[in-house]
């Protein structure tokens, strides 16, 4: 017993309390459903919930550690919407029909060419810094955009979009969770292993990482493959949960959206940016539902005016003092300061240069006497040892 | 005889593009961030002219374009100088915050529909076979102007200088005894009184005006002045002429659908030879 306890202490929480988080969330909320007690407007919004997460975590990847600045996250998921949503129509007049087996399918195939479209936009990543880089990309998501716009009735739908068959509503969002975790389980093994230390090192120096012998062109690729394979796998996921594609939904903006998700999360933070999409998207819905009719408008002017006092408490420099004492972190580790017994001082974290460092020379000098001693008159050093 | 109409008119629509992404160039050189919001003032304008224009045509150009003035001076003080020094990702967020906010602002004022906004009836004139809009005309000469009144503007004055100054060293500017906050308001001020001209032009072009009127523009008025070389004036004036005349020409053919993904992919292409854009300055990296 006692050593089962010592062997929780030694796994180091930090590592899977995402895992735990969302998995703590799943079974509950599983279990909620199948005790018949959720509305159907919480399932949709467990279903875009998750959704979101896949979409800002995968976006994490490239912006919070990576370092390149993306915006064209929608343009990856409209292709994993078209084509996991044209592989579903074509699945559901077979044997298969719109089960979970024919989800794994469309989901694989829509990973698979939304990564092969993340490969197409990594290699200007290669060329290209910063801004220039975020046009480009903001570029890619909007001709995506236009060329399923534009596609034949046949094939994609064009203007009117394609219609995508129904999915068992009642447990798509367990599926959601299920993605989530799958994406947590490779990004996050990713950024900790040795592959993903190359990726920070990129986005902190690349030229240093150049010279210490790192590959840049392979990671730069791999992190862009795999944040748009699990977008496209986002985009699967809502031509199931939506019934229906229509281009025009992915264009700029919702990259934006997605954004906001990951730098209001702190970029680089992956409960962050699961947290965020969560509040965000609580917060739309339920902004949504609360102004109704000639007040709906309202909407969008609290959300940017959240957005705006978040980004500049987040970040202003003239704020940084006050933002030590009132953060969640420091609330928390006031707390725990506490309970221990010794008072909290905000400064602390900030002192490390009080921290004495100075050597007392008198003990240096005595020491060195001693040792001088010794070495001259060996044999009285023997007569003490004895 | 119809090329050439295709081609003025993609002229002028370059000289809106242009004066758009003047202002997004000159704000990215001095302030070094990405004013998402730059679209908006666009929108901003054409609804100051739809409001002041029952007093007098002159008169409600004039107030629009102190309006968007304001306006721009006022982002920048609100939004944008508490966030000087942080990352340049967080102060693109609060820009994007800005353009939600100023488009849902006019949505609650003047409804989601269009609005038709007819300034003047300008009438056109007719060159040999080829009918043109005098408000054509008036866009393409306007925009050279200020493109050249700008360019003499950053060379010759003591303000235009120190904005040059702070654009390639903040820090040495300051020491040099600049005043950094002023510089920026006035580049903000510029910037907007560009767009809210821009928004003018536009509507020359087409009378109607919507809340998310502003948005495409502006992207595209990024694009031009990426491909130009971004902080590079003459670069944003071609890149806003090509970005034009390759909308109007496509816009002609049966290619029509697709001319934002052609615009686009001439953009991705030129980038890819020429990182740095048609006329921007490589720079050197340190290590």
């Amino acid at each position: 017993m006692t050593s089962l306890l010592q062997g929780l202490k030694n796994i180091k929480w930090k590592h899977y309390i995402n895992y735990i988080a969302v998995g703590i969330f799943a079974i509950l909320f599983t279990l909620m459903t199948f005790g018949g007690s959720l509305p159907q407007s919480t399932l949709y919004m467990l279903e875009e919930i998750t959704m979101n997460i896949l979409l800002s975590v995968s976006l994490c990847l490239v912006v919070g550690f990576l370092g390149e600045l993306s915006l064209g996250h929608a343009g990856f998921m409209c292709v994993g919407a078209y084509m996991g949503g044209k592989l579903a129509v074509i699945l559901s007049k077979t044997a298969l029909g719109n089960g979970v087996l024919s989800f794994v399918f469309c989901m694989l195939l829509g990973a698979v060419v939304a990564g092969a479209a993340g490969f197409l936009i990594g290699l200007p990543a290669l060329r290209l810094k910063g801004d220039y880089l975020a046009i480009v990309t903001l570029a890619f998501g909007e001709i995506v955009k236009t060329l399923f716009q534009n596609s034949s009735s046949e094939s994609f739908g064009g203007p009117v979009g394609l219609r995508t068959p129904r999915f068992d509503k009642q447990y798509l969002f367990i599926i959601g969770f299920a993605l989530v975790l799958l994406a947590l389980f490779v990004i996050q093994n990713l950024i900790r292993s040795k592959h993903g230390r190359a990726i920070t090192a990129i986005r902190d120096n690349e030229i240093a990482a150049k010279a210490t012998g790192i590959n840049v062109t392979k990671y730069k690729l791999l992190g862009f493959i795999i944040s748009a394979a699990f977008a496209g796998i986002a985009g699967v996921f809502y031509s199931f949960s939506h019934n229906y594609v229509k281009a025009e939904v992915f264009d700029y903006n919702y990259s934006i959206e997605i954004l906001i998700m990951v730098v209001l999360g702190g970029m680089g933070n992956i409960s962050g940016a699961i947290i965020s999409a969560t509040l965000i998207t609580v917060l739309n819905t339920e902004l949504q539902t609360i102004l109704t009719g000639d007040r709906a408008v309202l909407k969008d002017v609290i959300y940017a005016l959240i957005l705006i006092a978040i980004v500049i408490y987040n970040n202003a420099p003239a704020l940084r003092s006050f933002r030590e004492r009132f953060t969640p972190r420091a609330f928390v580790r006031r707390l725990l300061a506490k309970r221990k017994g010794n008072a909290y001082n905000a400064d602390d974290d900030a002192r490390w240069d009080v921290v004495p460092t100075k050597i007392d020379m008198d003990e240096v000098l005595s020491v060195d006497l001693k040792v001088v001693e010794s070495t001259m008159r060996p044999d009285k050093e023997d007569k003490s040892d004895e | 005889m119809d090329f050439i109409i295709t081609l003025v008119n993609g002229l002028s629509l370059g000289g809106v593009y242009a004066m758009i992404a003047l202002g997004y160039t000159m704000v990215y050189g001095i302030a070094k961030l990405l004013n998402f919001a730059h679209g908006d003032v666009i929108m901003v304008s054409g609804y100051a002219i739809l409001v002041f224009l029952s007093f007098d045509p002159i008169l409600a150009i004039i107030c629009a374009t102190l309006f968007c003035m304001l306006l721009g001076i006022a982002m920048e003080r609100v939004a944008y100088r508490p966030l000087r020094g942080a990352s340049p990702l967080a102060v693109l967020i609060t820009a994007i915050g800005v353009s939600y906010l100023l488009q849902s602002l006019a949505q609650i004022i003047f409804g989601a529909a269009d609005r038709y906004v007819i300034v003047a009836d300008l009438g056109s004139i007719t060159l040999g076979e080829v009918k043109i809009d005098v408000g054509t005309i008036i866009t393409l000469g306007a925009s050279l102007v200020i493109m050249m009144a700008l360019s003499l503007f950053v060379k010759f004055t003591r303000t235009g200088r120190a904005m040059v100054a702070v654009s390639e060293d903040r820090d040495a500017a300051r020491l040099m005894g600049i005043n950094i906050n002023r510089i920026i308001t006035i580049t903000f001020a510029i910037g907007s009184a560009l767009a809210a001209l821009a928004g003018l032009f536009s509507l020359f072009r087409v009378p109607t005006i919507m809340p998310t009127y502003g948005a495409m523009p502006g992207i595209k008025a990024f694009v031009a002045a990426v491909i130009g070389g971004i902080g590079s004036i003459p670069g944003a004036m071609l890149g806003g002429i090509l970005l034009g005349v390759v909308e109007c020409i496509c816009n002609s053919t049966p290619l029509a659908p697709y001319t934002i993904a052609i615009e686009f992919a001439i953009l991705i292409v030129i980038l890819l030879v020429k990182p740095t854009g048609i006329l921007g300055k490589k720079r050197r990296e340190k290590v």
